[in-house]
């Protein structure tokens, strides 16, 4: 399926965590404007796959384009909310000061920032319903909370894609349905949002667009396209044994998951 | 020259002493420290060695004595006491565990120094010879303390003996440890007794400051070489004995030389001796293994390009190198390179200018191409690849699969005929 | 007036030391910065043979730079040749230390540090190596001088870059995702964090550096959860361990490092005592609410 200027798109990416295979040639376009979940069981490389595409990992082949363009390009219309756990909630920090980060950039660092810097973080933290915290210690919020302050962040950017890991866990059912009801009004605002997450009961229901996940891609496309038995099967119905004896081998082996010279070459080959 | 056998010779009783009291000491801390390696734990042994200068001076502060088993009992008590401060303000504040482990020690530390230069220029009658825990004392080691720290070593080596089996599930898993229902918490403080015990005396080598050293590179050193605890532990133990050698060797040829410190050095060039050429682990054999990587790549590869040329031209047999380059771009040392490794196998024979395969080279490319060709089939048909998208990948798995994987691929496969762009599968003669 | 000048310079190195560490600990580095504060010794050693002096701009930093390799070396072991991260961190420092204290005794004659200088400093000595102009005009002990234009360029570098600090230390992964270069961040904090550990080293010590690096700032964590105002009790605390060591050093006739050390080590156990109290009371309360 081509789709005109996808929000996203995932060409070929093959990657690896501690020299192990972790993602086989994934290869999707995603549209814009949708609200997307990128669904599949524990370890399938949800996580991987979104650092790949945030550029904090190397991928081993394949590249990432975010509107036609490399991140570098469109980096200020990209925004990105890591998990929760990431980060350390001890640190010295108030919630105004973690949602005003949302407004730094690399060319403004150095300087103060702006009154209108200061009115969009705001503006932000209220849209989460967390104004009322915002001289508060990080540390001395619940879970939903600290995951509605990453969201507020990740607001404050202003951004056309938000991609985001794992936003609903450990999270009260209250606060997953403010959120959700937040996520629907940015999609009504043109705003791609794709989202990682790990309960497939909710996905159906939340998501416009699913992207099936395990290791490799299974399915990429409407909801009712990819949640058929079939597909949920091969997605959660476990391993494929090959797969992973590969992968243990070429950790192993410390093999390179593509030709180191292929790339040059391409295009000569018939198997 | 006459200066070694003259050492090795231990005519000198006080070398004997001197040389016996470092091996003894480098091996019993190198034993005790694998399990605080293993544990990763290994900065907090740093700790515990910093921490016990306060517990020497005071000792030394109460009862006006060097007796050794005074100045030990001082040194274990503050050392446990760091060893606890640490574990408790990791759990109990939002401190992470490196901060505690390093507040600990310099705190300690300063107030050990505090109390150290107090005592000297106070002037306190025999203090000389507390400073020397600071670096070590190994050259002024006395037949009373070398008895006094055999004692304690001979307690730590039978207590790793005694707990061997219990230390080693701490060590490796501890929850499993738990959950089987060994006393853990009586366990903890068994180890950590013997691991303070251990830097007591260490401390008399080496000095306080470099301590670590003494517990963690011949744990390091030993790794690399093995996955079981027992030789781990001997080799360490070896290395840390052997140091200990070398070091009141050199100090004993030089004697303005610090053993302390030259029994470090040889600690560590040990340690980077086995992590880069250790076989299996050590770095060297890694780039080894890449490179015979790369040459079964590019080797398969010409072969696999031989087999193509066949495949388009049955009646031929033999090809000619530009035949060959024409087929796929080898650079000019990569065809040499691949080209000698398959004509010393006997998988290419010479005709004239050209070259064909040989019968034992003909199934070995077809093995080759044949994987290439039920990886697509597996990549098409099981993850769902685009026909387009597949050959980047089968050009590299093709090599990795082993016998074993490919037999699981036609079971799953269902030994199929052709591949998704409809060409055959070779598959072996008989 | 003495006292005055080691105590100044105490402040001074007290402050840089503890303005850095603060974000040292929240980087989760403080046994990084411990093996820095050791195996700069070996490059101060060399920098010592080769200028002669130890006041050298150029070799200051030449020996700084020993502590930027430290970190390097570091992270190779741990990558490269595959050694855990505390055990690489355990190997390079003793190694490096090692080698100082070789060379120390290799050139006893040449080098003008002793091996208790390298584990406390010589801070009381810090009022008689004066700066004389040619003129003859005295203007106040070296050591003075120095620690204090680096405590002023560390204070202007936080300052400068503190947002940037702030985002790379809480949450590096956002950051880079916002296009900023954590690893220049790294190396600018790193070489920073050399180059006070090497001004330092020769007042306090190798390990006494350590205390002032951790101590304060963990000191501070415990008391607020705002940076800013971390920062602002490091520093209001740099200027208690200073006054409250001489004093205590005169007091027992003992090292000024030592000393320092020490009272930095009543000052965290009365914070812990703070914080305690606190956190019991917090329970307490939500205790009593619980029920509504």
């Amino acid at each position: 399926m081509e789709i005109n200027t996808p929000a996203l798109e995932v060409h070929n990416l093959t990657a690896s965590y501690n020299r192990k295979p972790v993602l086989w040639d994934i290869d999707f376009q995603l549209p814009q404007g949708q609200l997307i979940g990128i669904v599949g069981p524990n370890g399938s490389g949800k996580t991987t796959l979104l650092k790949n595409i945030m550029g904090l990992m190397e991928p081993d082949s394949g590249y990432v384009n975010m509107f036609g363009q490399k991140l570098d390009d469109v980096r200020e219309r990209v925004s990105y909310v890591p998990q929760r756990e990431s980060v350390d909630w001890d640190f010295p920090a108030s919630v105004l000061e973690v949602v005003q980060m949302g407004r730094y950039r690399k060319n403004n660092l150095f300087k103060r920032l702006t009154a209108r810097d200061h009115e969009i973080a705001t503006q932000s933290l209220e849209k989460v319903n967390m104004l009322e915290y915002a001289r508060r210690q990080i540390s001395q919020l619940s879970g939903g909370q600290q995951q509605r302050v990453f969201i507020a962040r990740s607001l404050a950017q202003q951004a056309d894609l938000y991609l985001m890991d794992e936003p609903f866990v450990g999270v009260d059912a209250a606060t997953e349905e403010s959120i959700l009801k937040l996520l629907t009004e940015m999609r009504q605002e043109g705003k791609t949002v794709i989202i990682v997450h790990h309960d497939l009961q909710t996905a159906y229901e939340y998501f416009d667009w699913i992207v099936l996940l395990n290791t490799r891609l299974v399915a990429a496309g409407p909801k009712d396209d990819v949640f058929t038995s079939n597909l949920l099967q091969e997605a959660y119905g476990g391993r494929l044994t090959v797969l992973s004896r590969i992968g243990d081998l070429i950790a192993k082996k410390d093999f390179p998951l593509r030709e180191s010279d292929f790339k040059e070459k391409e295009g000569q080959g018939d198997g | 020259m006459d200066k070694l056998l003259e050492f090795l010779s231990f005519q000198d009783p006080n070398v004997r002493t001197v040389t016996f009291g470092t091996i003894f000491l480098g091996m019993s801390a190198s034993t005790v420290g694998t399990f605080a390696f293993l544990r990763k734990r290994s900065l907090v042994g740093d700790a515990v060695a910093h921490s016990i200068l306060p517990g020497i001076a005071i000792a030394f502060m109460l009862f006006h004595t060097k007796n050794p088993f005074v100045l030990m009992g001082g040194a274990l008590l503050s050392g446990w006491l760091a060893m606890l401060l640490i574990e408790h303000l990791s759990k109990a504040t939002k401190l992470k565990p490196d901060t505690a482990i390093g507040l600990v020690l310099s705190v300690f530390f300063g107030i050990g120094i505090l109390l150290l230069t107090s005592i000297q220029h106070s002037g306190a009658g025999n203090q000389a010879g507390l400073d020397q825990f600071l670096f070590g004392k190994a050259a002024s080691m006395t037949r009373n303390d070398l008895i006094a720290y055999g004692i304690v070593a001979l307690i730590l080596l039978i207590t790793v003996i005694l707990f061997f089996k219990e230390f080693k599930l701490l060590s490796f898993n501890p929850d499993f440890a738990e959950a089987s229902g060994l006393p853990v918490k009586r366990l903890q403080f068994i180890l950590s007794t013997i691991t303070v015990l251990a830097i007591a005396i260490g401390i008399q080598s080496v000095g306080v400051v470099l301590m670590a050293a003494l517990l963690i590179t011949p744990a390091a050193t030993a790794r690399p070489w093995t996955e079981r605890l027992v030789v781990m532990m001997v080799l360490a133990g070896i290395a840390g004995g052997l140091s200990g050698l070398v070091g009141s060797y050199i100090s004993f040829a030089a004697p303005n030389m610090p053993t302390g410190p030259w029994i470090v050095m040889c600690l560590s060039f040990l340690a980077l001796f086995s992590l880069f050429l250790a076989p299996r682990r050590g770095v060297l054999a890694r780039i080894r293994q890449q490179r015979q990587n790369r040459r079964k790549i590019l080797s398969e590869n010409l072969l696999k390009s031989f087999y193509h040329l066949r495949e388009h031209n049955p009646e031929t047999l033999a090809f000619s190198r530009g035949e060959i380059l024409e087929k796929r771009a080898f650079s000019e040392v990569e065809y040499k390179t691949a080209l000698r490794h398959l004509r010393r196998h006997f998988y290419l024979i010479p005709e004239g200018s050209n070259w064909r395969l040989s019968e034992k080279g003909y199934e070995e490319a077809k093995r080759v191409v044949r994987l290439h060709r039920l990886w697509e089939m597996y990549l098409t048909e099981r993850m769902r690849l685009k026909a387009d998208h597949i050959h980047p990948n089968a050009e590299t798995m093709e090599h990795i699969i082993t016998p074993e994987i490919e037999e699981q691929l036609l079971r799953e496969l269902g030994y199929p005929e052709t591949d998704p762009h409809q060409s055959p599968i070779p598959y072996p003669k008989h | 007036m003495d006292a005055f000048y080691i105590i100044l310079t105490a402040f001074f190195i007290a402050l840089s030391c503890g303005t850095l560490g603060t974000f040292l600990i929240l980087r989760k580095m403080a046994m990084v910065g411990d093996a820095i504060s050791h195996s700069v010794l070996p490059g101060i050693v060399i920098a010592f043979l080769i200028s002669g002096s130890r006041n050298n701009i150029p070799m200051l930093i030449g020996a700084a730079a020993v502590g930027v390799i430290t970190t390097v070396l570091i992270e190779l072991l741990h990558k490269k040749a595959r050694l855990q991260e505390d055990a690489s961190i355990g190997v390079t420092f003793t190694w490096l230390f090692a080698i100082g204290v070789i060379l120390i005794s290799a050139f006893t004659g040449q080098v003008d540090l002793d091996q208790e200088c390298v584990l406390y400093g010589e801070i009381a000595y810090v009022p008689l190596d004066l700066i004389v102009t040619d003129t003859g005009t005295i203007l106040g002990p070296r050591p003075l001088w120095i620690s204090g234009i680096m405590a002023l360029i560390v204070l202007l570098v936080t300052r400068i870059g503190y947002k940037g600090f702030f985002i790379t230390t809480f949450n590096p992964d956002y950051a880079k995702a916002l296009g900023i270069s954590t690893l220049i961040w790294h190396f600018v904090f790193m070489s920073l964090v050399s180059l006070t550990t090497v001004i330092s080293f020769e007042s306090v010590g190798a390990i006494l550096v350590v205390a002032l690096l951790i101590a304060p700032p963990a000191t501070a964590y415990l008391l607020t959860g705002r940076l800013r105002r971390m920062l602002l009790y490091t520093a209001i605390i740099s200027l208690l361990v200073s006054i409250g060591g001489y004093a205590l050093a005169s007091w027992l006739n003992g090292s000024i490092a030592g000393a320092m050390a020490t009272v930095a080590g009543i000052l965290f156990a009365g914070a812990y005592a703070v914080y305690k109290t606190k956190a019991n009371r917090r329970t307490k309360v939500s205790f009593q609410k619980l029920p509504s």
